[in-house]
């Protein structure tokens, strides 16, 4: 995120698309709801009525994947109706002819045929957007989770750069990061072009620094492979030993047989986690680790807030701290590692070796609770807002000029509907956690294909039926969920339970991932639906 | 813009403050203690129960500190004869309905009531008559998460304020008239089937023991737990926690109440999800495959290593794996539920041991 989320509470306009935040992020949602109370305008765009929408100002049910359109359709008002940021434009930003000229394409019409939006509602979108400023910028999943993940963030970016929103409180694009510390993975560097830091690994002077740091000749200076790549190596022998931390792959990446064979393929798999789950049975070797609570570190939040996570036991057993398994294997390699602990890792390597974490100290976070980078002195407060004063981190704002694509799996006769999937409030991914806590299991015992109340009437299946998904790759048997909410032509799922998978109907087909980031299409898939009974 | 600071004296201690601001709200940024009780912080103030009443220099009427606007040149104290003597009368008239079974109370310790009966010196209210105590309201204890005891409720409202305000719901309210007056969801509805979404906001502000969470019974007494702050292992938002700690067991969970970004609000997951650490089923020594036959199949087992040979057998396999195809032959993804430093040292692994850049972490974020 460029700005925090106590800015929620206070903004004049939120603009929300795809983003579940009243069951995803939770507690970000109080602060919406309050700054809705106070008067904070809201935009909420999504293929579900979902809770957000119900305190919205305006509401766009949208056709999944058509964001592109429609966004091209919002900003082409804004341009024809002169209700755009032209100094801000001018200023700070650049190739603005190039990105008007492809706007030029999607008048509202094109747009609404596209999303299935109306025109008026995209018209006063676009209005409130001209004249309430600033506006945030919030999205989750439903934005990135498609073939065109990354080319609807840029568009997103188009968006706030044209309004000049950018830099100011109350505004910017800003991403809620899902699990707790997914923003600490990429900050830590386990990216495969990225050191720690947002450092490449293809510039000779950043990969000197390390490779000086660390003790070692040399690194290699060509990015690696994405996890996608990863484990569609394995069947190709791209890949021959794979080492899997902490992740469930088989029951969340899409089509567990797929995945299932891939890890089959490998000549040597590690798996390292805390317990068992639908992953482990690939393993040669399960190493058992330190869970939260066990060990002492940071998790990083989604507004790039470094906070820390507290040792209140020891790991049962002998389950281990995870830096102390990735430090013994270190060894046996020969390379004696300095650090010992959290504090020695993060003091003396992580913070030493990048910039913008460098005034983050265990000392520090001890007394003052969480930082936000980037923090490049001790002295230094913290960043909350990105980009002040419309500062890019490289120089000028850049628009682009994109066009929408459809979503790589059309629906057509055989599988009418799409469907989409993803977290529910009381559980998290596979359950391997919620799963085990008391309470919320109860709370939730068993998932629901949410479907319109049309198909719903249509196929003659009530509420609570036990009915039949299916895709290309699989089916799965599940109770309907009959609701208000969902739009006719379409399917949602979540993938909390393992017989229920919404996985189990997804493609592993790089077809279906967005050629940039490789991240899968969980949000959508064509589907049909059928009544068993 | 320089806006004008009021001054004013609170217990004889001459502050300036904000304007607009409560004489309550001025004299907590002071570090100036008021006694209050259906008040707090983090909610808007209500001014229900009138235990923060206060004597303010030419006001005949006592003023509750909770609503009452700090003026220019207010001289206030919480602790005059006066002032002292109405706060008893208050909280000895709570205490006609409230049962006494501290004793066998969760909230024993951490009870606001009990604190304040305490201060004042109370023992029992002098205005209890037999059949006074409240036991009007069955015991609530379906839902999973926490137990409503409406006996000892005392009606202060902060769980219909914290829901409303700290939590963007409306699930319960005051219901019922009366000595019947109850907290409760919509007329006829039980919580489970209300907009309720059981993130216990409600619990953590209820001062008394009328809501209290169910896997913290037994777990300790306020006194024998230390607190731990840390940060929620589930979603992105990285609220702050406080670990009530009991030995090694996590008797309950709080929201940190200064802590960013949460500011004492929590979601069900992170108040109710913690016990996953301590399930049997946890991966406890190190499991090397056995392979029935050549290939490997689902119907292989796993035996118990030691850490060494496990260790060994990971290097000297990935080793070759790397002489045999390199070291772009090996990968891994890490974690992105685990502690920066568990991913920093993967990645330092790959890059700097297996001189690869193959590491990457869910995508699925
Ligand atoms: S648990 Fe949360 S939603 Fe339910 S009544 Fe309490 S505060 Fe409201
Ligand atoms: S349940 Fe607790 S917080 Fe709610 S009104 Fe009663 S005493 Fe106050
Ligand atoms: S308490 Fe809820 S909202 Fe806060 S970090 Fe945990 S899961 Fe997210
Ligand atoms: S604290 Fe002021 S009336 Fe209750």
């Amino acid at each position: 995120m460029t700005n925090t989320i106590g800015e929620f509470a206070k903004a004049k306009l939120l603009f929300c698309i795809g983003t579940n935040m009243t069951e995803a992020h939770p507690v970000a949602a109080t602060y919406l709801k309050n700054g809705v109370r106070n008067g904070t305008k809201l935009i909420v765009v999504d293929p579900r009525r979902q809770e957000l929408a119900d305190y919205a100002d305006i509401f766009a049910q949208l056709r999944i994947g058509s964001d592109i359109a429609f966004l091209n359709g919002i900003m082409h008002v804004l341009i024809k109706e002169n209700l755009y940021d032209k100094k801000f434009v001018e200023e700070k930003c650049e190739n603005f002819e190039e990105f008007a000229e492809k706007i030029e394409e999607y008048p509202p019409s094109r747009a609404s045929e596209i999303s299935g939006v109306p025109e008026s509602t995209i018209v006063e979108i676009a209005r409130m957007l001209g004249t309430v400023k600033p506006a945030m910028v919030i999205y989750t999943l439903g934005i990135t989770e498609h073939v065109s993940g990354k080319r609807n963030v840029m568009t997103l970016a188009n968006l706030q750069m044209l309004l000049g929103n950018m830099g100011v409180e109350g505004g910017g694009v800003n991403p809620m990061r899902g699990q707790n510390n997914v923003q600490g993975a990429c900050d830590m560097g386990a990216l495969p072009n990225m050191f720690c830091g947002y450092q490449k690994v293809d510039s000779p002077e950043i990969s000197k620094k390390f490779a000086d740091f660390w003790g070692v000749d040399s690194l290699p200076g060509q990015p690696g492979l994405k996890i996608a790549e990863m484990i569609n190596g394995l069947p190709t022998g791209r890949l021959k030993a794979f080492w899997i931390f902490g992740e469930n792959l088989v029951a969340t990446e899409p089509d567990p047989r797929h995945v299932s064979h891939c890890l089959n393929s490998a000549e040597f798999l590690v798996v390292q986690d805390i317990f068992r789950n639908e992953t482990t049975p690939f393993a040669d070797v399960i190493l058992p680790s330190a869970a939260w609570s066990e060990d002492d570190g940071t998790f990083t939040n989604t507004e790039r807030r470094v906070s820390r996570v507290r040792k209140i036991k020891e790991a049962p057993g002998e389950a281990r701290p995870n830096w102390w398994i990735f430090k013994q294997v270190a060894k046996r390699f020969g390379h004696e590692w300095p650090s010992n602990s959290g504090r020695e890792l993060w003091d003396n390597e992580i913070s030493v070796l990048c910039p913008a974490f460098a005034g983050v100290k265990f000392f520090r976070l001890d007394n003052i609770g969480g930082i936000q980078w980037p923090c490049p002195n001790e002295e230094h407060p913290g960043t909350p807002i990105l980009h002040k004063d419309g500062k890019f981190s490289r120089g000028k704002g850049l628009f682009q000029a994109i066009d929408w694509v459809p979503s790589s799996e059309q629906p057509d006769g055989e599988y009418p509907l799409v469907l989409s999937s993803g977290r529910r409030l009381v559980h998290y991914h596979s359950r391997t956690q919620t799963g085990r806590a008391k309470g919320l299991n109860e709370r939730m015992p068993e998932e629901f294909a949410d479907i319109s109340v049309q198909d719903a009437e249509r196929l003659g299946i009530s509420h609570g039926e036990v009915i039949r998904v299916k895709s290309r790759r699989g089916e799965v048997r599940i109770k309907a969920n009959v609701s208000k909410r969902i739009a006719p032509g379409m399917v949602w799922m979540s993938f909390h339970f393992w017989e229920t998978n919404a996985n189990h109907l997804l493609s592993g087909d790089l077809k279906h991932f967005d050629p940039d980031t490789m991240t899968p299409s969980f949000k959508a898939c064509a589907v049909r639906i059928e009544k068993i009974a | 813009m320089e806006t004008h600071r009021i001054r004013a004296v609170i217990n004889g201690r001459e502050i300036t403050s904000e304007p607009g601001v409560t004489i309550l709200q001025a004299a907590r940024a002071n570090s100036i203690r008021i006694p209050s009780l259906c008040d707090h912080p983090a909610l808007p103030p209500s001014g229900a129960c009138r235990v923060c009443l206060v004597e303010v220099e030419k006001n005949p009427k006592l003023l509750p500190a909770c609503t009452t606007p700090l003026t220019d040149g207010m001289v206030v104290d919480a602790f005059s004869p006066k002032a002292l003597a109405a706060r008893k009368a208050v909280v000895e008239m709570i205490l006609i309905r409230h049962p006494l079974d501290c004793f066998s109370c969760e909230s024993n310790g951490r009870c606001e009531l009990q604190d304040l009966a305490y201060e004042l010196g109370i023992e029992e209210s002098p205005f209890r008559d037999d059949g006074d105590v409240c036991t009007e309201h069955e015991l609530d204890d379906t839902n999973p998460f926490f137990i409503r005891d409406m006996n000892k409720c005392i009606l202060c409202g902060r769980c219909v304020r914290a829901c409303d305000h700290q939590s963007g719901y409306h699930a319960i309210d005051f219901q019922f008239r009366g000595i019947k007056t109850m907290i409760n969801p919509p007329v006829g509805s039980k919580l489970e089937e209300s907009d309720c979404v059981f993130c216990g906001q409600c619990v953590q502000m209820c001062p008394v023991g009328a809501l209290t969470e169910k896997k913290a019974v037994g777990q300790g007494r306020a006194w024998q737990t230390k607190t731990v702050r840390t940060t929620c292992p589930y979603c992105g938002v990285g609220c702050q926690l406080d670990l009530h700690v009991n030995g090694d067991r996590i008797a309950r969970v709080t929201g940190t109440e200064d802590g960013m970004p949460n500011l004492g609000r929590l979601c069900v997951k992170g108040r109710f999800g913690y016990d996953f650490i301590y399930s049997d089923e946890r991966l406890t020594k190190p499991l090397i495959r056995v392979r029935k036959g050549e290939k490997k199949s689902p119907d292989d087992e796993f035996r118990e290593a030691s850490w060494d040979e496990a260790l060994d057998l990971v290097s000297s396999r990935l080793n070759e794996v790397m002489q045999k195809h390199g070291p772009d032959a090996v990968g891994g993804v890490s974690c992105a539920r685990s502690l920066n430093e568990d991913s920093y040292s993967m990645q330092k692994l790959f890059r700097m041991v297996f001189q690869n850049h193959n590491v990457d972490h869910c995508a699925r974020v």
